[in-house]
């Protein structure tokens, strides 16, 4: 305390924020993960989906709506409505509000604030979900008016949406680093070996490397198991005290430490990496751990060059290394290096904003030992990293968060 | 029994016919050339206000447009500087019963197919008369040419000096107002004059000297073949224009057998 | 390589026409800077006008220092392609039935960063010129094209989708008795246009153009744009293949309001000039529209000849300017109308012409020839305005300076 934020600027131009140490996060509590199980087109709103999720938290939980005094809602479907009327539309009437409109990162943003509003005394149990439905057509309406650089210099260009523009960024990686395709094929095959063991992921097939690399081009170089399925779909979990949540009797997870960071190295000509360069030191740091302390990671994967920066930029390889770091090391649940343990979006699907809590909620799961077939052994120490909101060329927000509990 | 009692039985009877000598109102129709520094005359021109649907659901009707001189149409003495000043000299103000009277034909056709600038002169008349007896005072002259017959670009007759068609001389002109008397002239042309009319002295000599006298004209007549060279009646009644110098009209013939 | 364009088959009459649509034609206003520029055929971008940063996408502030002193000027188009996709579905109709679609990240030499189309003759990795076009929705957007020009370089499928080049097309100049009907003729018939169509008035009067015309291989066929059952007729008759029309009809005279003692000039230079490109649209129009998906000869072009008085007024010809700027408005009417189809409307804004109406002007003046280049040029880019002849180029620049002193110039006799 005492010490002021100062910004330095490194010698290659990015600027590095110096700051004052982070507060811990401790005393604060996440439990009751809740996943309402996935549909591909569903006929239901967004509320529903969220009613549901929030619905499913509080039972685990042994809580009613009323208990409730904080609620941090992400969606992309709720239009015309916001968190506000969800507050009216469900009957709650919290003292803290929060809409994390972030995509990917949302589930690590919204934990963030959270817990400090409960370490800060604003709230005592906050409900964060996320939820989205997913009309026929509805994803197509979605991408059309998804952000003003899009619809100015994105979409004019061959309307692939996000398809295209992961697909230039693999397209840039692979040369720069001598990716193959069958790189991110190892990647994508091993979460569909964990998706199956996961039964509310959508994707029940066993997916072959071979297949992988014969599958349907979509936006060269990205195939069809590049690609997410969109679905509907909720996700939840809650915030509380340590205390509160012992009192209740609830298996819980803590918070070693948590980063965000927005419009990172805008600089750089095409994404090939993101803000976790800026603040990934710190967050071990905070945790007081490092790469090879962490039993099981959680990337965002909306495509599989993500999860490779994620690798990358989280320490656990150098940049430029991830290709070898797959091909090295077991990413299924019974490997060596546990990743994307429910199936990850790419076999589980992408529920909307849901899919930035996706991994958050499951590493919940994993390390309270609450995980069942997908549960990890001897996990103890989860990374969770969130990624999201492709506003023009490339993803804007990141966050990452490093969760403890008492594990299986 | 009245004379026109006799008239109606004769026209039922088919022992009087009726001639028409009207062209069809057609935008493609010609209309006379001026060099483009002048004003034009307007080609005929039809829009359609409505036809049995939104614009009027059960009726249909158009719009037209033409100048005074467009199509099958008469010149009244209002028409030429010559006539500017005379009374009665605009198509509202003739008197009506000038637009039923005695015409006479005279046949240029063979001429005019062996020369598109024929001259009607003197000793044409001359010659017809000697045939045909004097042409009577106060009737309609008119001059076959069977140009009527002409279509496209061969009516005009276009070439880089103008128009080439039939028509009277100065001479032939002054003889039949001065001294025949006639009440006006006609062709089957688009001018009463020549195409190469503006050449002579005066300049266009029909138009100068039919209106300067108080004459009239009639242009773009057809069908002149029905016609005896004497016998006929001819019906041209132009429409009542406030002020007019011409008018669009149905020209019509009356002959008998 | 592009694989140069063939003359496509007959249609199959049974086959149904594709029905035209768009790529996304939404814009932000700041956006439309880039449809501005490339309605004209030039690259420009946004330049922070406090600390010089190049700016792209368009923004209302400065991204650099947070100004909003941004202005639209031209910037060098050379940039290098850092990488590439070929989307090969798309949820977008338009890029759906066109796919495969070539898109890609070019870094310019002038700082930005764009997503853009890639030209199928630029290799991996290789330099690039941008250019700056107009899509089928009427929408600015950046192409990268090869350095240096390759063969059949224009039948690239996604350049010409946003162009308007009238290879294999079949076209309708309006007015065979302009002195520019030949010329206009010939430049199109020499850039592969596969039928030319010229609408004859009072076919009843010589024509000094025919013979050359007839001479090129073109159709003569009756068409008097001041009869509206002239022009339905034609439409009927050809209206299903004419793919480009070149409303070329023009009535002139000199004189402003007071020189003239009546209106008879003024109501044939707004009958031909005004109400005759109104009765084409309405013959030809609805046709073209449906057919702007037709395949390698689809409609793709409606083409306006204005003066470049339809800007502003001059005086001497101050009846025949005001029937050009009625002109220009209804075309830019046609634009809203014909929006949905693709179908675009050039405007080729040309100054004092060789002919006889502006004899008494003295040069420099536009020879059949050089608008009829002008005009080709205008439809190989897409262009949407065409400014043919130096007097129109300055006139436009002195519009885009600032139309109220223009028109005092001009009322003043065109000079300050």
């Amino acid at each position: 305390m005492g010490e002021f934020r100062e910004h330095i600027r490194t010698p290659d131009g990015q600027v590095r924020a110096v700051t004052r140490p982070r507060q811990s996060y401790a005393g604060v509590a996440l439990v009751a993960p809740a996943t309402v199980p996935y549909q591909r087109y569903s006929i239901q709103t967004a509320h529903w989906w969220i009613a549901r999720a929030l619905r499913m938290a509080l039972d685990a939980a042994g809580l009613r709506p009323g208990d409730l005094d904080g609620l941090s809602m992400a969606s992309f479907t709720l239009f015309p409505d916001t968190a506000v009327g969800l507050t009216q539309h469900l009957g709650l009437s919290p003292r803290w509000l929060d809409h994390i409109p972030m995509g990917g990162a949302a589930g690590i943003v919204a934990l963030r604030r959270a817990a400090r509003a409960v370490q800060a005394g604003d709230a005592d149990i906050v409900a964060c979900v996320a939820g989205d439905t997913n009309h026929i057509d509805s994803f197509r309406q979605l991408l059309s008016s998804f952000s003003r650089f899009q619809t100015d210099a994105a979409y004019p260009y061959g309307y692939g949406g996000p398809n295209a523009n992961f697909a230039l960024l693999t397209d840039r990686y692979m040369q720069e680093y001598g990716a193959t395709r069958a790189d991110f094929g190892r990647l994508c095959v091993a979460q569909r070996d964990n998706a199956l063991k996961n039964p509310h992921a959508l994707m029940k097939k066993q997916l072959s490397l071979q297949q992988y690399l014969d599958a349907r081009p979509i936006a060269d170089p990205i195939a069809l198991f590049d690609c997410v399925m969109p679905c509907a779909g909720a996700e939840a979990f809650l915030v509380m005290t340590v205390d509160e949540a012992e009192r209740r009797g609830l298996p819980y997870a803590t918070l070693a430490a948590a980063i965000e960071r927005h419009n990172a190295h805008p600089d750089d000509p095409i994404q090939l990496r993101g803000g976790w360069t800026m603040d990934a030191d710190q967050l071990y740091q905070m945790a007081d751990c490092g790469p090879p302390d962490i039993d099981l990671l959680q990337t965002y994967d909306d495509y599989p060059v993500i999860s490779m920066m994620q690798i990358e930029d989280l320490g656990f390889c150098a940049k430029g290394e991830a290709p070898q770091f797959v091909r090295d090391h077991d990413l299924t649940i019974a490997g060596d290096f546990p990743h994307n343990t429910s199936g990850g979006q790419l076999s589980a699907g992408q529920a909307g904003a849901a899919g930035g809590f996706l991994g958050l909620v499951e590493a919940i799961r994993q390390v309270t030992g609450t995980a069942g077939p997908t549960q990890v052994p001897g996990a103890r120490r989860a990374m969770v990293s969130g990624f999201g909101m492709i506003n023009y060329d490339r993803g804007l927000c990141s966050g990452a968060a490093i969760l403890k509990g008492n594990g299986p | 029994m009245s004379a026109l009692a006799e008239l109606s039985q004769a026209l039922a009877s088919g022992a009087v016919r009726v001639v028409d000598l009207t062209h069809t109102l057609d935008p493609d129709f010609p209309v006379i050339v001026l060099p483009p520094e002048f004003g034009q005359c307007a080609p005929f021109r039809m829009e359609e206000i409505s036809a049995y649907d939104h614009r009027g659901p059960a009726w249909k009707w158009n719009n037209f447009s033409m100048g005074e001189h467009t199509g099958t149409h008469f010149d009244a003495p209002k028409h030429w500087i010559s006539g500017r000043d005379l009374p009665n000299g605009a198509v509202d103000e003739i008197d009506p019963s000038v637009f039923v009277g005695p015409v006479v034909v005279i046949d240029c056709s063979e001429g005019a197919a062996q020369n598109d600038d024929y001259e009607l002169t003197p000793d044409v008349i001359a010659a017809w008369e000697a045939e045909h007896g004097r042409i009577p005072a106060d009737a309609w002259v008119l001059l076959r040419s069977d140009w009527s017959k002409r279509s496209g670009a061969a009516y005009l007759n276009l070439r880089d000096d103008g128009p080439h068609s039939p028509g009277p001389t100065p001479e032939a002109i002054r003889l039949l107002v001065e001294d025949r008397g006639i009440r006006g002239f006609g062709t089957e042309t688009i001018g009463t004059d020549a195409g190469q009319g503006g050449h002579y002295t005066p300049p266009y000599p029909a138009h100068f000297t039919l209106h300067g006298a108080g004459k009239y004209g009639l242009q773009c007549l057809r069908n002149l073949d029905q016609l005896p060279p004497t016998g006929a009646v001819l019906l041209a009644a132009p429409l009542k224009i406030k002020g007019g110098t011409g008018s669009p009209l149905r020209v019509m013939a009356l002959i008998e057998g | 390589m592009t694989q140069p364009l063939t003359p496509p088959p007959k249609k199959n009459p049974e086959k149904r026409t594709l029905s035209p649509t768009l790529p996304p034609e939404a814009r932000s206003r700041a956006a439309m800077g880039l449809t501005a520029a490339a309605a004209e055929g030039r690259f420009a971008l946004q330049v922070c006008g406090e600390c010089g940063a190049t700016l792209y996408p368009a923004r209302d502030a400065c991204n650099r220092c947070l100004s909003v002193d941004l202005r639209w000027q031209d910037i060098d188009p050379r940039g290098e392609l850092l990488a590439e996709t070929t989307v090969r579905t798309s949820t977008n109709l338009y890029f759906r039935e066109r796919a495969p679609w070539r898109t890609g990240t070019v870094r310019m030499d002038a700082g930005p960063v764009v997503i853009c189309h890639v030209h199928g003759d630029v290799g991996p990795r290789a330099r690039v010129v941008l250019s700056n076009r107009l899509d089928r929705a009427g929408q600015g957007v950046l192409l990268a094209m090869p350095e240096a020009p390759t063969p059949h370089m224009e039948d690239d499928p996604q350049l010409r989708a946003m162009t308007s080049d009238p290879k294999l097309r079949r076209v309708l100049i309006v007015d065979a008795r302009s002195e520019n009907a030949p010329a206009i003729a010939a430049a199109l018939l020499q850039a592969g246009a596969a039928t030319i169509f010229a609408g004859e008035a009072q076919s009843w009067r010589p024509n000094p153009q025919r013979a050359a015309l007839l001479a090129l291989g073109v159709q003569l066929l009756p068409l008097d744009v001041t009869d509206a059952g002239s022009v339905r007729e034609l439409a009927g008759e050809i209206g299903g293949k004419v793919d480009i029309l070149i409303n070329n009809a023009r009535f002139m005279r000199p004189g402003g309001v007071l020189q003239r003692g009546d209106t008879a000039f003024a109501q044939q230079e707004f009958d031909v000039n005004v109400l005759g490109l109104m009765r084409l649209a309405q013959a030809f129009g609805p046709a073209m529209c449906a057919r702007t998906a037709d395949g390698v000869n689809s409609a793709v072009a409606w083409v306006n000849i204005l003066s470049a008085y339809a800007l502003v007024n001059a005086p001497e010809f101050g009846s025949f300017a005001a029937s050009q700027a009625a002109a220009l408005s209804l075309g830019q009417s046609l634009r809203g109308e014909f929006r949905a189809s693709g179908l675009r409307v050039m405007h080729v804004f040309v100054g004092p012409t060789e002919d006889d109406w502006h004899q008494p002007l003295p040069p420099p003046k536009v020879a059949p020839a050089a608008l009829a280049a002008d005009l080709l040029r205008g439809l190989q880019a897409g262009l949407e305005d065409v400014h043919s002849g130096d007097v129109a180029k300055e006139l436009a620049e002195r519009f885009r300076a600032g139309p109220k002193v223009l028109e005092r110039e001009m009322t003043m006799g065109g000079r300050s």
